[in-house]
């Protein structure tokens, strides 16, 4: 069995000759392991028995039309949907071997190493300095030093650094729109995740923040596991290793980005990416 | 059949793309089969017909590349349709050579025509069927996106080799015999080798068809599979 082209290292376990997505995505050494996940708002099941390996220091698209459930992956991977009362969730989704939803998992500390970037920023109305600072201080960090280099390691590494840094006591809501989601990025990133969950952060950008971002993406994916949700296909073609196509509620087809792109297996990925779905 | 994209101004597009390649697949074939009659025949006025219609398939060519370059920059095509129009980009190549290669055949047949023949043509005529069949196949099975069509185009190419080792040999003969025949002897061998290029164009059309249906790639390998 050939492995799917783009994978470089990392191997594949084949089980069947002809790979279902569940088969071609159990990938050896992932960081987050996704198996048989359902998830249902109320009566309405919005996720079908997931089964989804996400590989470490990549950045993973989850592409799909809208209610597709790629939104409601992205928020189980970091528990977000724990504060929606009428969700119920069965399966396992474990990030490095560890089940998130144990009950012993201590969940401000997995939200801690998965962080999330939303669509629309949401600074707090403190100056730059302190939003970048917040979890930190939350934490019970004190040390100024300390605080002073996460500051700015975070913000270099946000890409936002050379446009702020003789202005870190402004206001954050004085910068513009990109510049106040890249300083939310900076913002999740002060805190050293693992993960970092981005859920259309560049939809209400304008081309050039949109540039910058996804500029950022290749850089942090060295350091970061990224999964992002997009409705942008050409941005999850130009960011992303891997893609996965969700459609009502199921994973289509999960692979190589290049490969998703150029000559998907699924006839339903095929007809979503060229544009066929009505 | 496969649903119609949500933008229908794209399909529409993409179907004059599809009908464009026809349209000259059609007028170079046709182009073909009347160089080899002018050479048969012995029919200068077909020939120069022929060689000033060539302008018409350079014109396909360019607009077909316009239209190529403009899907791709307008609507950022994915997948099959990413395929489809990489593969029209590339067919027009092939389609624009061998409207090529008439021409140089017409030119050939003109000088041929105005000395006595030097032999019956048997072989070059077998050979253009040939060629126009795979032609016409190749681009049959592109707008069918039948596979094991091109890949009979595939296999058909060594019919055209084998000919055209054929007159090779034979030709070399009449020029060892008689060096006077050198000079018709080597067009009639040019002429073969056009024809045998004709028929390595066709086979790359059938190898990009191969390409756009499934998605992997046929070509430089060292033998052709027995199906895809």
């Amino acid at each position: 069995m050939e492995l799917p082209e783009g994978l470089g290292t990392l191997k594949i376990k084949m089980e069947n000759k002809e790979p279902s997505p569940q088969a071609s995505t159990a990938l050896i050494n992932p960081i987050i392991q996704i198996q048989d996940l359902n998830v249902y708002y109320g009566a309405v099941q919005a996720l079908k028995a997931i089964s989804l390996d996400i590989p470490e220091r990549q950045a993973t698209a989850l592409i799909g039309p809208s209610g597709c459930g790629k939104t409601t992956l992205l928020r189980c991977l970091n528990r977000m949907n724990d504060l929606i009362d009428t969700v119920s969730i069965t399966g396992s989704v474990k990030i490095h071997g560890r089940e998130i939803y144990s009950p012993s998992t201590d969940v401000i500390d997995l939200r801690r190493r998965v962080g999330m970037i939303f669509q629309k920023w949401n600074p707090f109305p403190k100056s730059i300095y302190e939003n970048v600072v917040y979890g930190l201080r939350i934490s019970g960090i004190r040390n100024r030093q300390r605080l002073d280099e996460a500051v700015e390691k975070s913000l270099k590494r946000a890409a936002l650094w050379d446009e702020v840094k003789d202005n870190l006591h402004k206001s954050a809501m004085d910068l513009s729109g990109g510049q106040q989601q890249r300083l939310c990025i900076a913002r999740a990133l002060a805190v050293e995740p693992e993960v970092l969950l981005m859920d259309e952060p560049c939809s209400a950008l304008d081309p050039i923040s949109t540039a910058k971002i996804e500029e950022l993406i290749h850089e942090l994916k060295e350091t970061f596991t990224i999964v992002i949700v997009t409705h942008n296909m050409q941005q999850a073609a130009r960011v992303s290793d891997f893609t996965a196509f969700f459609y009502l509620g199921e994973l289509i087809e999960f692979g190589a980005t290049s490969k998703i792109f150029t000559a998907p297996e699924k006839r339903q990925t095929e007809d979503y990416i060229t544009g066929r779905f009505g | 059949m496969q649903p119609e994209h949500t933008d229908k101004r794209y399909e529409e597009e993409l179907k004059k793309l599809r009908e464009d390649i026809l349209y000259m697949g059609g007028l170079v074939e046709d182009q073909i089969q009347k160089a080899v009659k002018s050479l048969v025949e012995r029919d200068s006025p077909l020939a120069e017909t022929v060689i000033q219609r060539d302008h018409e398939v350079n014109r396909m060519d360019v607009e077909i590349d316009d239209l190529c370059i403009r899907l791709l920059a307008l609507h950022q095509p994915a997948g099959k349709d990413l395929r489809f129009i990489t593969t029209g980009l590339k067919i027009t190549t092939d389609l624009e050579r061998m409207g090529d290669m008439a021409v140089n055949i017409c030119e050939r047949a003109l000088e041929l025509n105005l000395e006595p023949q030097l032999k019956p043509y048997i072989d070059i005529p077998r050979m253009a069927q040939i060629s126009q069949r795979m032609i016409r196949e190749s681009l049959d099975a592109f707008v069918r996106e039948d596979t094991e069509l091109a890949l009979k185009v595939c296999k058909d190419d060594q019919e055209v080799d084998d000919l055209n080792s054929q007159v090779f040999r034979e030709t070399v003969s009449f020029m060892i015999e008689d060096p006077h025949t050198i000079n018709r002897a080597m067009k009639i061998g040019f002429i073969s080798k056009y024809l045998e290029r004709i028929a390595d164009h066709a086979t790359n059309i059938a190898e990009m068809v191969i390409f756009m249906v499934k998605g992997k790639s046929i070509r430089h390998i060292k033998e052709i599979p027995q199906s895809i």
